[in-house]
């Protein structure tokens, strides 16, 4: 059977491609902080060796509009093309070709359908920057297959929080009962406090810091059940408007597990919200 | 009813360039064109598939054709939407980094929660 080699967590700031790669007099102040954060949490990722990366995100509106809306998405196609104009307009992200791997993603939607998750299928999914971003911090080769998972996270009516847990333990199931010897990292990118076109945006911290500091804890100590009591559709307003993304996190907790201390923990402290980089070794931390 | 075409017209807009620059230029001969012209096409039809029934209410009509993003959010049309086609259009008319993030927020700062309803 596979094995699960690494769970990966973390926020995906479109900014950071074009704070990273400017000439020195244009970066921002913060880019070598930044910079420096994402080389160790890549390392997290190289230290595992994956095969295969299962990436969680979400579409912003980019290919799953009103019309047809799917809760929770899994891409089965050989290639996914990445990237959208108004990505490049608003943040220079750079266009990318994805591969994919086509038997993980056929075993997760025949487990995840006959496990009680009706999941929707893409053959021809366009991936956006919820996980192009992941890519450009994690694996900027883009040299491994993938399998995208996308949650609806910001076009009522969502999913409840404990769903996406249970989504998240499920991913679990099926990739360690995936017939391979392949080393599969599962990739999934949320937000902490965060509004956007709403009057709280782009402050000089994230909306609620509090909130911020709960959510870091109950994710590097792997708290579901404290999330789960404390977050619910409605309280997810209360953080900034588009704090519902944190849902992807608590999704990554299910991945990781119940109890399950995450072996990597770091944030930043950035303009308009907090970044966030969490890691796990459900199989034991790579030499 | 027609929140929904609101959210339609923000999200079609913002995919294509020259729209966004025929929305800055000329915001109420598009919103006129557009709804009259691309409105009722259903998406992922290859054509010739049209709603006969979708069409804006007088102060959605009047909120796209004014540029006016606060009404927008009055009416519960989604942020994220609103916000990116209007940093598209906007953001090159200021100085300073975030200058029209921030000018943006000002302008929706008598709002407070709960914000209008977002829901299609």
């Amino acid at each position: 059977m596979a094995t699960l080699a690494a769970v990966i967590a973390s926020t995906h700031h479109p900014f950071y491609y074009k704070a990273s790669t400017a000439p020195p007099e244009e970066r921002p102040p913060f880019a070598d902080e930044w910079v420096a954060k994402i080389m160790a949490f890549r390392e997290t990722l190289t230290r595992a060796r994956p095969d295969v990366l299962v990436m969680v995100g979400s579409d912003h509106f980019h290919q799953l509009w009103l019309d047809n809306m799917p809760q929770f998405l899994i891409g089965k196609a050989p290639f996914y093309d990445a990237g959208y104009y108004n990505e490049e307009r608003e943040f220079g992200l750079p266009r990318m070709l994805l591969r994919g791997q086509e038997d993980l993603s056929a075993h997760m939607l025949r487990g995840g359908i006959d496990g009680g998750f009706d999941l929707a299928f893409s053959n021809e999914l366009r991936i956006d920057h919820s996980i192009t971003c992941p890519i450009i911090t994690l694996r900027p080769e883009a040299d491994l297959p993938i399998v995208p998972v996308y949650t609806n996270i910001f076009a009522p009516p969502l999913p409840q929080p404990k769903r996406f847990v249970q989504l998240g333990r499920m991913i679990r199931e099926l990739v360690e009962s995936w017939p391979s010897d392949l080393r599969v990292a599962v990739v999934g990118t949320g937000h902490l406090s965060l509004e956007l076109g709403g009057p709280r945006q782009f402050g000089p911290h994230g909306p609620d810091p509090e909130f911020d500091r709960k959510a870091v804890e109950w994710i590097a100590s792997g708290d579901i059940e404290a999330s789960l009591a404390e977050v619910t559709l409605d309280s997810l307003w209360t953080p900034g408007n588009a704090t519902h993304g944190f849902m992807d996190f608590m999704l990554m907790m299910g991945v990781a597990g119940e109890g399950a201390k995450a072996d990597h923990v770091d944030t930043l402290d950035l303009f308009h919200t907090m970044e966030a980089y969490f890691t796990w070794y459900p199989a034991g931390a790579p030499e | 009813m027609s929140k929904y075409l609101i959210d339609k017209f923000l999200f079609t807009v913002d995919r294509d360039p020259d729209l966004v620059e025929r929305y800055r230029e000329d915001p109420r001969g598009t919103v006129t064109w557009w709804e009259a012209e691309r409105a009722n096409s259903i998406l992922n039809c290859h054509s010739g598939e049209a709603s006969t029934w979708l069409k804006f209410e007088d102060d959605e009509r009047e909120a796209l054709a004014a540029h006016d993003y606060v009404k927008l959010f009055e009416l519960g049309a989604h942020p994220f939407l609103t916000l990116t086609l209007f940093i598209a259009m906007f953001e090159r008319d200021y100085d300073e980094p975030l200058g029209f993030q921030l000018a943006y927020a000002a302008r929706l700062a008598h709002f407070d929660l709960p914000y209008p309803d977002i829901a299609t």
